[in-house]
C-alpha cells in the first residue's frame, strides 16, 4: 500500500491557486496533523527501543513546513535538516516508507542505509535530510543553478535552522545566491535553539541584517502561524519564479522537544518549555478552522484520516523484513554494464 | 580531429569542450575558469562558446562550490568543480566526504551523483607546503569517490571524458607539472576508469606509480636497461579503483615489485598496493615489496629543500637494486 496517494490530494488542493480562507488553511492543517502524528508516533517507537540510533522531531514547528511546501510544486527541490520529518512530509514522501527507514527495514525509502538524518525521494525533488548542520544550504543553492541552467522554471529551497546561521557555508551560499540571482528560497526555522544553547550565545549576527548585506530581500513571519508561513512563501516563490533573484523567509516558531529524542533538556527552564508548547501551530489553526466555520467533526476527520495513515505504516513496517547487506555493499557505486 | 600533438593542460580544455558540446548537462563551475580561463588555463574559451550558466565563475568559496556541484549532480546537472590545488580540498571535505561520497548509498541507490572535482596535486614548482600536497589518499579512502590521476595528455583527455560520463562522483587529479608536458591525444580513443597501463615492459621488477612520477619510473627503468635490467612499469591511472589483476599480473611475470608515489609514503596509496601484493600476490614474491615515497614531512619552499623532498629516478633505481638483492 502506498501512503502518498492519499496524501497527494491536500497537497494538491493547496498548490490549486487562490483558495483562501478556510480551504486552505484545512490543507496547512491536514500537513500538520500528519507530521505531529508521524512524530509521536515515531517518540513513541523510539522510547520503545523499535527506532535505533536517534531521532530529532519538529514537535511545535510543523507550520513552517506546511507552509513552505504549500508554495512549491512539479520540479521544485528542497534540501532539508535533521529535523526534516516534517518537510519531507509536507512535500508528499511515501509514510509507509517513511517509518520502514527510520526503523530501519528493507522497503525503507533508503534501504535502510540512511535513517532518519537521510531521508530523501529523489523522485519528489527531496535532496535529503542532512546529518551535518548547514550543509544543505550550498546544496541546494547548486540544486537552483541546475534549474537556472535547465531554465525549467524550477525554484529551490533549503530549510536550515537558526543554529546553521554561525555556519560559514551559510554566509558563502548567500553570496553565491545573490551573485547569481539564484531561484532559491532560504527558510530558516528559528526556534531559538543551537542544539543544546541558546541561539543568542551563538550567533551575535541578525539574519535580517546578514542578508541585507547581500541584497537579499528578507521577511520575518511567525512560524506557528500556518497561513502566514503560506502567504509568505507563495509571494516568495512567485518571486523566485519570476527571476528577482533569492529571497530570505525566516519563520520564528519553537522548539517543544528536546534536541533529541531522550534529551533530558537541563539546559531549558520549565516555563519556557510550557511556554513553547502553548504555543502550538495545530491547535491554533483547529481553533482559526472552527471560528471560520469549519465543523469540529470535519477537523477530526483530518486528524482520524492521518492516524490511520500512521497505524497502517507501522504495521506495514513491523512486517517488513531487514534490508539485505548484500545490496548495500553493491550500492557504493553504480553498478554499471560490461562492455 | 583525430590524433594531435598538444599540452596535457590543452588535452584537458579539449576534453571540457568535446563533453560540453556532447552533453548539454555539462556545467563547469570555479575560481577564475570563466574570464580568466583559469589559473592554469585548462578552461580557455570555454565561457566564450558555452556562456556563463554552463562556465561559471565563482568567488572563493571552496566549500560552497564543491557543494554546490553535489546539489546540481542531484538535480539532472553534469557539473564539472575546479578547485584551483588540490590543497584547498580542505575547504570542501564536508561536501566530497560527507555528501557527494554517500548520497548514492544512503539515499538507497535513488540516483547518483555525476559530478566530477577537478584539481591539480603536486610540486616541483616551489609553491609552498600548502600549493604543493598530492592528498589523493586521502580521496581514496572514502567509500563512493573515484580517483583518477593521468600521467600523460592521452589519458588526461581519455579519462576525463570518461569521468565526465561517469555517473558517480570522481575526483580528477591533474599534476602541475605536467601541464606543459606534450603529448600525441587522439581524441577518438575511449579510456576506462580503473584501468591501468603498461608503460614499460621488462622481465625483472614491477614498478607501479600514478602521475607525475610514472616519467621518473621511465627514466630509471632506462638508466637500467643500459646494465641489462628490464623494469616493467605499471602506470595505475586510477588510484581509486585501482587495476590490481593487471599489477598482480606483472608481479606474476616479474615477482619483485616498488611502488612509487610523490605523496607522502606513510600512509599511502602504495601501503595499500603493498599490503594487497603481499596477500594475493605472496606466492609470486622473490623479495619484498619496496615502496618510494616523499618523507613525511610537509612540502618544503626552497628549491633545493623540495629537490631533496622529493622522489627522483635515483630513488626509485635504489629501491629496485633492493629488490634484485
Amino acid at each position: 500500500m502506498s501512503s502518498r496517494t492519499s496524501l497527494e490530494k491536500p497537497a494538491g488542493a493547496m498548490t490549486g491557486g487562490n483558495t483562501d480562507g478556510p480551504q486552505r488553511l484545512q490543507a496547512l492543517y491536514a500537513v500538520m496533523t500528519l507530521i505531529r502524528q508521524v512524530e509521536q508516533a515515531l517518540s513513541r517507537l523510539f522510547a520503545d527501543g523499535d527506532v535505533p540510533g536517534f531521532i530529532h522531531l519538529s514537535v511545535g514547528q510543523e507550520a513552517v513546513a506546511a507552509g513552505v511546501a504549500s508554495a512549491l510544486s512539479g520540479a521544485d527541490t528542497l534540501a532539508t535538516t535533521h529535523r526534516g520529518h516534517g518537510h519531507v512530509l509536507a512535500r508528499g514522501i511515501d509514510v509507509e516508507g517513511l517509518f520502514k527507514e527510520i526503523m530501519g527495514k528493507a522497503g525503507g525509502l533508503c534501504q535502510g542505509r540512511g535513517g532518519s538524518m537521510h531521508v530523501a525521494d529523489l523522485k519528489l525533488g527531496i535532496l535529503g535530510a542532512n546529518g551535518i548542520v548547514g550543509a544543505g544550504i550550498p546544496i541546494a543553492v547548486g540544486s537552483a543553478m541546475a534549474h537556472a541552467m535547465q531554465k525549467s522554471g524550477a525554484v529551490a529551497v533549503v530549510f536550515f535552522g537558526d543554529g546553521a546561521m554561525a555556519e560559514g557555508v551559510l554566509h558563502e551560499s548567500l553570496n553565491m545566491a545573490a551573485l547569481w540571482k539564484l531561484p532559491l528560497l532560504f527558510v530558516c526555522e528559528n526556534n531559538g535553539w543551537s542544539e543544546f544553547s541558546p541561539t543568542s550565545q551563538q550567533f551575535a549576527g541578525k539574519l535580517e541584517a546578514l542578508a541585507g548585506a547581500f541584497g537579499i530581500t528578507h521577511e520575518l513571519v511567525d512560524g506557528n502561524d500556518a497561513l502566514a508561513v503560506s502567504v509568505a512563501a507563495r509571494a516568495a516563490v512567485g518571486d523566485l519564479r519570476a527571476g528577482r533573484g533569492p529571497r530570505v523567509l525566516e519563520c520564528v516558531t519553537h522548539r517543544v522537544r528536546g534536541h533529541f529524542e531522550g534529551d533530558p533538556q537541563k539546559y531549558r527552564n520549565a516555563d519556557e518549555m510550557t511556554a513553547a508548547a502553548n504555543l502550538d501551530p495545530i491547535a491554533r489553526a483547529r481553533a482559526s478552522l472552527l471560528e471560520l466555520g469549519a465543523g469540529a467533526a470535519d477537523v477530526d476527520a483530518l486528524d482520524e484520516r492521518a492516524g490511520a495513515m500512521v497505524d497502517a505504516a507501522i504495521a506495514a513496517a513491523r512486517a517488513d523484513g531487514l534490508p539485505s547487506f548484500a545490496n548495500a555493499v553493491q550500492d557504493v557505486y553504480t553498478q554499471q554494464e560490461r562492455t | 580531429m583525430s590524433a594531435t600533438e598538444m599540452r596535457y593542460v590543452h588535452a584537458i580544455a579539449q576534453a571540457l569542450r568535446d563533453s560540453m558540446d556532447a552533453d548539454s548537462d555539462v556545467m563547469l563551475l570555479g575560481e577564475d575558469i570563466a574570464g580568466a580561463g583559469g589559473s592554469f588555463k585548462a578552461t580557455r574559451g570555454l565561457l566564450e562558446t558555452f556562456g556563463p550558466e554552463r562556465v561559471r565563475d565563482t568567488p572563493i568559496s571552496e566549500a560552497s562550490i564543491v557543494s554546490a556541484a553535489v546539489g546540481a549532480a542531484l538535480s539532472g546537472a553534469k557539473p564539472v568543480v575546479e578547485i584551483m590545488f588540490m590543497d584547498f580540498i580542505t575547504l570542501a571535505m564536508d561536501a566530497l566526504v560527507n555528501q557527494a561520497a554517500k548520497a548514492r548509498f544512503m539515499f538507497g541507490g535513488q540516483g547518483s551523483v555525476p559530478m566530477v572535482l577537478r584539481t591539480p596535486h603536486g610540486g616541483g614548482l616551489s609553491a609552498g607546503p600548502q600549493h604543493s600536497q598530492c592528498l589523493e589518499a586521502w580521496l581514496a579512502h572514502v567509500p563512493g569517490l573515484k580517483v583518477v590521476c593521468p600521467s600523460t595528455a592521452q589519458d588526461a583527455y581519455s579519462l576525463l571524458r570518461a569521468a565526465i560520463d561517469d555517473p558517480d562522483p570522481v575526483m580528477f587529479i591533474e599534476h602541475k607539472a605536467l601541464y606543459a608536458a606534450k603529448g600525441t591525444v587522439d581524441t577518438d580513443v575511449v579510456a576506462a576508469i580503473g584501468s591501468a597501463r603498461i608503460a614499460r615492459s621488462g622481465r625483472d621488477v614491477t614498478v607501479v606509480s600514478y602521475g607525475a612520477t610514472v616519467a621518473v619510473c621511465l627514466s630509471a627503468a632506462e638508466r637500467l636497461a643500459l646494465e641489462g635490467i628490464e623494469v616493467e612499469v605499471v602506470d595505475l591511472r586510477t588510484v581509486q579503483p585501482w587495476d590490481r589483476a593487471t599489477v598482480l599480473a606483472s608481479l606474476a611475470r616479474t615477482h619483485r615489485a616498488v611502488i612509487v608515489h610523490e605523496a607522502v609514503q606513510a600512509f599511502g596509496v602504495g601501503a595499500e598496493i603493498a599490503a594487497t601484493l603481499a596477500d594475493d600476490g605472496f606466492d609470486e614474491l622473490d623479495a619484498p615489496v619496496v615502496r618510494v615515497g616523499a618523507p613525511f614531512m610537509p612540502v618544503p619552499f626552497a628549491t633545493s629543500l623540495e629537490k631533496a623532498y622529493q622522489v627522483d629516478a635515483d630513488a626509485v633505481i635504489a629501491a629496485i637494486r633492493k629488490t634484485l638483492l
